[in-house]
């Protein structure tokens, strides 16, 4: 299958800026990252905070540039549009952030907050852009005539579906969804999830899953890229990888995950950063890759 | 919840009736905290698990007595140490505070002073509360941090703050609480913040400061796992009660109440591509909090008598094992067959 989005040797370095005792430095959060997302699946992107993954996710839609490497969505060669160029491709591709609290904005009613994209893309009248907003607010699960309200009317859950009815306005292809919801309560993390595999299912969508939650990630997706100090240290289907982790810093962060039976603990697995060598990912079963 | 406060001399804090509210800006009173009982015995490890908004948090800030305007105890009792803390002048709480209980935050930065070095602060709380001073002081901050896993801990003592990662920081935090040799430890979300990774080195160094400190904890989170991995017993709050108590291990093998059974549903686990059994709904917000059971608008179980009146809390098979559930306990008077 050809795949819909090809990342490629992708590199972001960022200018440490010079303290008082220290000359600036470059750091490479995003080292050398390659993988695919095929059409229609969902790929998780695992890792703890500093790992990269969620620089990653912003390097492939360009909202910051990368330092090297090649993004390539369908056939069209994200790196090298140009601004104007990148501005109608953003229509494929969107992005759902963390935090439905600072990612709306506040002194903006919702319905005109989801509208937005369809006014900057020059998409339908007035009437239309209208009408298909309330569409997508039922495609998410809202009242469609909550559009005239404000964000902070709305529950953290309520406001995550606002964001991806505006995410979705443009039916674009690929959605980033960067921690989606881990900022929500865990009754209501369920009912956005179901939304998120439901509008997968009517629309086609792929999803590239970005997210630390082990659990929610080995539920949703269906292959899995374990990110480590900028890297890849692994990727496999979902289930394989849960099943035999290759990699060390894998083993170890899968035995991390609290055990949900009490009395049951398992061992914790250790994994010593200082033994970690950047090395490249070799292939040890069907479709699973490690770098070891 | 009757028999949990039939508790045994072994008990070290005991919750009774506990009742704190907030004044909302149109005049009314919101309760945050309404009627929680609960005891906690010594060297025990109790759970208080709820989602945001449940009043876990507020709970634990009026057992020390640190609930900010609006908000006020109105009712209740909180037996530490064979003492009611709600009755004691503002100097011998002080000595309480920090002292006999100790506290650790989700957030590190708001327990450390930014602009002191770690050791000077445990050095300072050690002063305060006339335990050592001096060059015994700084040996005693040193060994802290080092019972605390603080890797290289005379060279940390004499770092800010800043300096150190989020997971040296919860544990620098855990140091300064313990330096008074408190017999109750709560601790708020300890390790929230945190990579999983880390999360577990925490747990497990919380495990066994319970041991050698011989400390007691009251650990408040909305994790369950972390519940499954740390409690002896487990209260579920919702809306600012209780709705379930049991051992971690009936509430996970046999959980009574259909909020705890909805959590504990949700929670994801299965097979890769399958929908997640969601709680239908929100939490409901202090001042729209239902007559009735709180969960009863949430709850695929309610039937007549859910929405009339709170129910009481009532046992259910298993040690101490109690639910405050229609489904569990007689309806006041219209009854199920009234329809």
């Amino acid at each position: 299958m050809t795949p819909l989005l090809q990342v490629r040797g992708l590199v972001k370095e960022f200018q440490a800026r010079g303290g008082f005792f220290r000359k600036a430095a470059g750091v490479r959060a995003v080292d050398d990252v390659t993988f695919d997302v095929r059409p229609g699946e969902t790929f998780g992107l695992v890792g703890e905070s500093g790992s990269g993954k969620t620089t990653t996710g912003r390097c492939i839609l360009r909202l910051i540039e990368p330092t090297a490497g090649e993004v390539m969505f369908k056939d069209l060669n994200v790196r090298a549009l140009s601004a104007s160029e990148l501005r109608r491709a953003r229509r494929h591709f969107q992005i759902v952030f963390q935090d439905p609290y600072s990612s709306l904005n506040p002194r903006m009613r919702v319905g005109a907050t989801v509208r937005e994209p369809l006014i900057i893309h020059k998409i339908g009248t007035r009437d239309t852009q209208q009408a298909r907003v309330r569409e997508l607010f039922e495609l998410v699960g809202l009242d469609p005539a909550a559009t005239e309200k404000y964000p902070h009317e709305f529950s953290g859950g309520q406001r995550q579906r606002i964001g991806l009815a505006r995410a979705l306005a443009l039916e674009p292809s690929l959605i980033v969804c960067d921690e989606p919801v881990s900022a929500l309560d865990v009754s209501v993390q369920a009912q956005v999830v179901n939304l998120l595999l439901d509008l997968q299912k009517r629309l086609g969508l792929t999803y590239l899953f970005i997210a630390h939650d082990l659990r929610l990630v080995r539920q949703i997706c269906d292959r899995v890229a374990v990110m480590y100090r900028g890297r890849i240290v692994e990727i496999a289907p979902a289930e394989q990888l849960f099943a035999s982790p290759a990699h060390d810093y894998t083993k170890a962060l899968l035995s991390a995950i609290p055990h949900m039976d009490p009395g049951q603990r398992l061992p914790r697995i250790p994994f010593d950063g200082a033994t970690f060598a950047p090395v490249g990912l070799r292939q040890v079963a069907e479709g699973h890759f490690a770098a070891v | 919840m009757a028999n949990i406060v039939t508790a045994s001399a072994d008990t070290l804090l005991r919750v009774e009736g506990l009742r704190t509210v907030f004044s909302l800006p149109d005049g009314r009173d919101a309760a945050a905290v309404d009627g929680v009982s609960f005891h906690v015995g010594r060297g025990e490890t109790l759970g208080l698990v709820g989602e945001s908004g449940s009043g876990k948090s507020v709970t634990a800030l009026s057992i020390i007595r640190l609930v900010m305007p609006p908000g006020r105890i109105t009712a209740g009792r909180v037996e530490f140490e064979g003492r009611n803390l709600l009755e004691l002048a503002e100097e011998p709480m002080r000595q309480v505070r920090g002292r006999r209980i100790g506290f650790v935050f989700q957030e590190p930065m708001a327990a450390l002073n930014p602009v002191y070095t770690i050791g000077f602060q445990i050095r300072e709380t050690l002063m305060v509360h006339g335990l050592a001073r001096g060059e015994a002081a700084k040996k005693r901050a040193i060994e802290l941090l080092e019972a605390v896993r603080v890797p290289d801990p005379a060279r940390r003592a004499k770092e800010y703050p800043h300096q150190l990662s989020g997971g040296l920081r919860q544990r620098a935090m855990m140091a300064l609480a313990l330096a008074a040799e408190p017999s109750l430890l709560i601790a708020d979300e300890p390790t929230t913040a945190l990579d999983v990774t880390v999360q577990a080195e925490v747990l497990d160094l919380l495990r066994e400061l319970r041991k050698t400190f011989g400390l007691s904890l009251l650990l408040i989170t909305h994790d369950l796992g972390v519940v499954a991995e740390m409690a002896d017993r487990v209260c579920v709050m919702y809306a600012g009660r209780i709705v379930e108590h049991a051992t971690v291990a009936d509430l996970f093998r046999a959980p009574a109440h259909p909020y705890t059974r909805g959590l504990l549903a949700s929670i994801p686990g299965g097979r890769s591509g399958e929908r997640l059994v969601a709680i239908p709904g929100t939490v409901p917000a202090l001042g729209r909090i239902p007559r009735g059971c709180a969960f009863a608008p949430r709850c695929a179980d309610r039937f007549e008598p859910c929405d009339k009146a709170v129910p009481e809390t009532t046992p259910v098979a298993g040690d101490g094992h109690d639910v405050r559930c229609y489904l569990h306990s007689p309806a006041p008077v219209a009854t199920r067959t009234s329809s």
